[in-house]
């Protein structure tokens, strides 16, 4: 009984510390220090919070850089249920759907006839990748420039300046803000 | 394989081994109950605790009183994270008004959590209050984590004592675990992870208006919310439109940072770590797979100190290394390698300046190839599963390398304290099949081992082995599992051989297409997780109090040194042989034929 009494207490107290004041603490602190952050990056335009710095969203418009093919259900980047395609390698489902994806890039853009970053069709782990490689953003900064009516060399000097770089050259991979990317572009046709 | 990647592999490995002295060293003392300056702060903390709870620190227990309060801890604790879930639509700190989850899924979720296990059949984003998030998923990422090591320290008792009837005290060993070294780390992690990205979030979803709205194919949904499907079994869908995005909240660095350290690895959203807002930027991946193996490396030279001898504490950790490092090499090779069916595609796979390349499906951009090889490798070594790359979508072999990791028993790092205990056990099996060699008595550490420990060291071996099987069997020769599978061929087989690796050794990672949240899997995983844990940690103890009682025997001229080379390629090859050998069946039936299929 002494036994079940102490696991009982131990377990209540432990909740108290570990289970609410802990998460209580670090949010208090979280929300002093760095609100921004600790609450989701959130990018306003115009008063209107148009999306976050972390969570990708669905492009489809060939006037904008489109993102990492997201396997979110029922509809792509779906920020409440994050999800792979989970799809093996030898799963013919995936070939139908990268080939699809293929299909889709060159119709919005016939005269290209590079090869495609493998990150363009391949979809990403959680669904809501922010970010697509800067080979990816390359590839299609001709299609962006002709649809927009820009100089190609003005897209680019866009993608230069958000890509981003692996931390100290060494840790991550390159990578574009695909929204960040396309409100840029936005921005320019002012 | 490129140079950045090598790179990036030895820097990750050099950080963990120049980390584990100073904290193994700490931690020793804290379990000696000298922690010198922190003693100071949280003292005063760790006896108010002590007047709460009606313990007496100083008591001490022997084998069995330690094992059942063990086991009565862990039952209370299964029982409040039913609860919680059940009624979680009642509590507060449920902005989004979650009702009840369901019985089967909150007990597999109960046991997953209180075992250390945390493998994750629930969605956190659509499924969880943030209550439950805290006062159970946060608290048992605590208290299993520090049950582990307190198992542990335990079992080094054992050797320690001479002609003892007791191993400590399991609620002092529990309370320091989580006040001295569970509780400031993560602290520390939390604080650091906000600023990067990582949210820590009380309030409701936000909904933001998408710049480009967009039209998909909606799925039609009879009465019963089931897809309805048309005359050629294809889903019946209709056009919508989506112009908002909902972005969801909650306090998820203080989840994160302990989940990541105490070997947890249940994820507050359901694709885990590869979650942007769990795990935002190259910066936040190391620093979170730096805590994967944080504690499990430290506790080697933890077991070291408090055996009076740092040199076997090396030994072991050597060992774990000499497995773990060119595993993790492998498997950022394979997954580099890319998909073969891509290249016929006009897909560009190669790695340059401009992109990671290799084979990206279910990995996220910002860790490429290398962070997302890394992760899954030492996951699986240790027993987070946290995962920040979809390991289903791995090529067959460099998906075998996570297979194979928890495969091997969950010793090479393994889970807090857990992942140890198993090592020593197989160091005395090692000790026992060298002294057969040359027929002596076998000794580890100045106790001699005899038929009573190598009967309870043999019976943590097969059960974990049985299980796995046994689980396997059952699910693919019933209908209730073949269902859950999502891949064709081999691969289907090796999503549920991994889900009962992952089960019976504690890990939580998952090839995530199965669908184990059904009754069948949660109620069979719930069972193999219950058994895989607790027993383990009755023999692993039974050996402790076997130990103590024995004299030391000092080291003669027949003694095995347990600190040399030699001794550590022995174990290696123990571990192999008891590990990997006996699934080579299965894994030729898995992910070897998958391979072949290409």
């Amino acid at each position: 009984m002494r036994m079940l009494r102490n696991a009982v207490m131990s377990l209540v107290v432990l909740t108290i510390i570990t289970g609410i004041i802990y998460p209580l603490v670090i949010t208090g602190i979280a929300q002093a220090v760095f609100p921004a952050r600790a609450n989701g990056s959130i990018i306003v335009k115009n008063g209107t919070p148009v999306g976050s710095e972390f969570i990708g969203q669905q492009f489809d418009n060939p006037k904008y850089f489109w993102g990492r093919p997201s396997a979110t259900t029922p509809y792509p980047y779906n920020g409440l249920s994050s999800s792979g395609s989970n799809m093996g390698t030898n799963n013919p489902a995936l070939m139908t759907a990268v080939r699809a994806r293929i299909a889709a890039l060159h119709a919005a853009d016939p005269g290209n006839t590079g090869k495609i970053p493998v990150d363009l069709v391949t979809a990403s782990a959680s669904g809501l990748d922010p970010e697509i490689s800067p080979a990816a953003a390359e590839y299609q900064a001709a299609r962006v420039a002709r649809v927009r009516g820009l100089d190609v060399s003005q897209v680019n000097s866009l993608i230069q300046a958000n890509t981003q770089d692996r931390l100290f050259g060494i840790f991550g991979a390159p990578r574009v803000n695909v929204l960040k990317l396309n409100l840029a572009m936005d921005e320019l046709k002012k | 394989m490129t140079a950045n990647s090598v790179f990036q592999i030895i820097i990750y490995f050099a950080v963990i081994v120049i980390l584990a002295k100073p904290l193994g060293l700490y931690m020793a003392r804290v379990y000696e109950n000298q922690p010198a300056r922190m003693g100071r702060f949280l003292g005063p903390l760790e006896r108010l605790f002590y007047k709460l709870c009606g313990i007496n620190p100083e008591e001490e227990m022997g084998w069995k009183q330690y094992a059942l309060s063990v086991i009565v801890f862990s039952a209370v604790g299964v029982l409040a994270v039913y609860l919680i879930q059940r009624i979680q639509g009642a509590l507060f700190f449920n902005p989004q008004k979650f009702p009840a989850a369901t019985p089967d899924l909150s007990f597999n979720t109960a046991v997953s959590f209180v075992t250390n296990t945390n493998w994750q059949n629930y969605g956190g984003e659509n499924t969880l209050a943030y209550f439950t998030q805290m006062a159970a998923l946060t608290v048992q990422n605590f208290v299993s984590a520090a049950t582990g090591m307190a198992v542990l320290v335990a079992l080094i008792r054992g050797f320690k004592r001479n002609s003892a009837t007791t191993i400590g005290n399991f609620w002092a060993d529990l309370t320091r675990g989580v006040i001295y070294i569970l509780m400031p780390l993560s602290v520390i992690l939390a604080l650091a992870l906000v600023p990067m990205g990582v949210i820590q979030s009380m309030g409701k979803y936000k909904t933001v208006k998408l710049i480009q709205a967009f039209t998909y194919d909606n799925p039609e949904l009879d009465a019963h919310g089931n897809t309805v499907l048309d005359a050629k079994g294809s889903t019946v869908t209709e056009k919508a439109q989506m112009a908002e995005q909902t972005i969801p909240m909650g306090p998820v660095a203080s989840q994160e940072a302990v989940k990541m350290l105490g070997t947890n690895g249940g994820g507050f959203f359901n694709v885990n770590s590869a979650h942007p807002f769990e795990n935002p930027t190259p910066l936040s991946n190391l620093l979170e797979t730096l805590a994967i193996l944080l504690i499990p490396s430290a506790l080697c030279l933890t077991f070291g100190e408090m055996a009076n001898d740092r040199r076997q504490g090396w030994a072991l950790l050597v060992a774990m290394l000499v497995v773990l490092v060119p595993l993790t090499f492998l498997c950022a090779h394979l997954e580099q390698g890319g998909n073969p069916h891509f290249a016929s595609a006009g897909i560009n796979q190669a790695a340059s300046s401009l992109q990671s390349g290799g084979n990206m499906e279910g990995k996220e951009t910002r860790f490429g190839i290398t962070d997302s090889a890394i992760w899954a490798t030492w996951t699986t070594a240790a027993s987070n599963g946290s995962v920040n790359s979809m390991h289903d979508s791995f090529t067959p072999l460099g998906g075998l390398i996570p297979m194979l990791l928890i495969q091997l028993g969950e010793v090479i790092f393994g889970g807090v304290g857990s992942g140890l205990y198993g090592m020593i056990i197989f160091a005395i099996i090692t000790v026992f099949v060298a002294g057969l060699m040359v027929g002596r008595t076998p000794e580890y550490l100045g106790k001699k081992i005899e038929m009573y420990e190598m009967k309870m060291a043999a019976f943590v071996v097969l059960i974990v082995n049985a299980l796995i099987k046994i689980g396997t069997a059952i699910a693919v020769s019933t209908k209730a599992g073949l269902a859950g599978i999502s891949n064709p061929g081999p691969h289907g087989f090796s999503e549920v051989l991994y889900a009962f690796s992952s089960f019976a050794d504690n890990n939580g990672s998952a090839f995530a297409g199965l669908n184990g949240n059904t009754p069948f899997y949660n109620v069979m995983g719930g069972i193999i997780m219950f058994l895989g844990r607790f027993w383990v940690i009755i023999p692993v103890l039974a050996i402790a109090g076997s130990l103590a009682k024995k004299k030391h025997v000092p080291a003669g001229l027949g003694t095995l040194p347990t600190h040399t080379p030699l001794f550590v390629v022995f174990l290696i090859g123990v571990i192999i042989i008891v590990g990997a050998l006996t699934f080579m069946p299965a894994l030729a039936l898995g992910p070897v034929a998958d391979y072949l299929m290409h």
